[in-house]
């Protein structure tokens, strides 16, 4: 088989982002420091970007690259709000982790 | 070409998304997120979202990790998080397998649908050397006049943002910074 004719398809790239997706999702449910914890759920944003670019490209359709125009906007805000609330958080005890956190529950 | 380009942006954006889930120095698991951005925006340039892929490396490589790597460093909290001991033990196992579930239930979906990726939409314009800003011309036609609206109320939220932001971590007047920070 000359491997220089297979072309990747739509489905690879949504596999891809599938998988990209769920080591997002158990780095959010490992990892104890804040800022990790974030950076995870990024890789689950580039997740779903990935899946939008590649069916846009798929269907010819550029709404889908529009609305990973909007998701990158909306992560910059969510990122500069997360990374306030930590910045204030550690602030107080500089080595806070999530599970310190649970003195939020009152 | 276009399989060679694939598998090693693919090996790029695999590594660096495992290696920020299982780097115990905050600064190395950013770092390996900026080599996964970078494998997304290559992924973006062979599906044609050449302006995308200009967009992800400035605000996500460069604007957004660093603001990560400087918080990092201004509140030092890059010592080493001790990754070796687990508090609740079936915490691990369990991601492992939710992690798994979820990829696992998105490509059977992927699978299953296979013939809905067969629709054609109304045609997407790719960058050329003739006409260099075909992408970026379509997508912000597409964005001032479709979703003009979504624009404006972005443009407000990223103001709530930066106010918020400025409001939440301000000192109050008078009010001293606890010492030994």
């Amino acid at each position: 088989m000359n491997l220089a004719v297979i072309e990747p398809t739509t489905s690879w790239y949504l596999v891809l982002a599938a998988v990209l997706f769920g080591i997002g999702t158990v780095g959010v449910m490992v990892r104890r420091n804040p800022l990790v914890m974030f950076m995870c759920i990024e890789l689950m944003l580039n997740a779903v970007n990935l899946s939008f670019v590649a069916l846009s490209a798929s269907l010819s359709d550029i709404n889908g690259q529009t609305a990973v125009f909007f998701v990158l906007v909306v992560a910059a805000a969510e990122v500069v709000v997360g990374l306030g609330i930590i910045v204030s958080i550690m602030r107080r005890r500089s080595d806070a982790t999530a599970d310190d956190l649970s003195v939020l529950k009152g | 070409m276009e399989l060679f380009v694939f598998v090693c942006a693919a090996a790029m954006v695999l590594v660096g998304a495992v290696g920020v889930i299982t780097r115990n120095n905050p600064v190395h698991a950013a770092l390996s997120l900026v080599l996964t951005l970078f494998g997304i925006a290559v992924l973006f340039v062979a599906n044609n979202a050449h302006f995308l892929a200009a967009v992800q490396v400035i605000v996500y490589a460069g604007a957004i990790v660093v603001l990560f790597l400087f918080v990092i460093m201004l509140l030092g909290v890059d010592q080493a998080e001790d990754l070796s001991t687990e508090p609740l033990t079936a915490q691990r196992p369990l991601a492992l397998v939710v992690g798994i579930g979820v990829a696992g239930v998105i490509i059977a979906a992927i699978v299953k649908s296979q013939d809905a990726l067969l629709v054609r939409g109304t045609g997407i314009n790719s960058a050329t050397p003739e006409d260099a800003d075909a992408n970026i011309r379509q997508l912000s036609r597409s964005i001032f006049s479709d979703y003009v609206f979504a624009f404006e109320v972005t443009s407000v939220l990223l103001l709530i943002a930066v106010v918020g932001t400025v409001v939440m971590s301000r000192r109050q007047r008078g009010q001293h910074v606890e010492e030994s920070a």
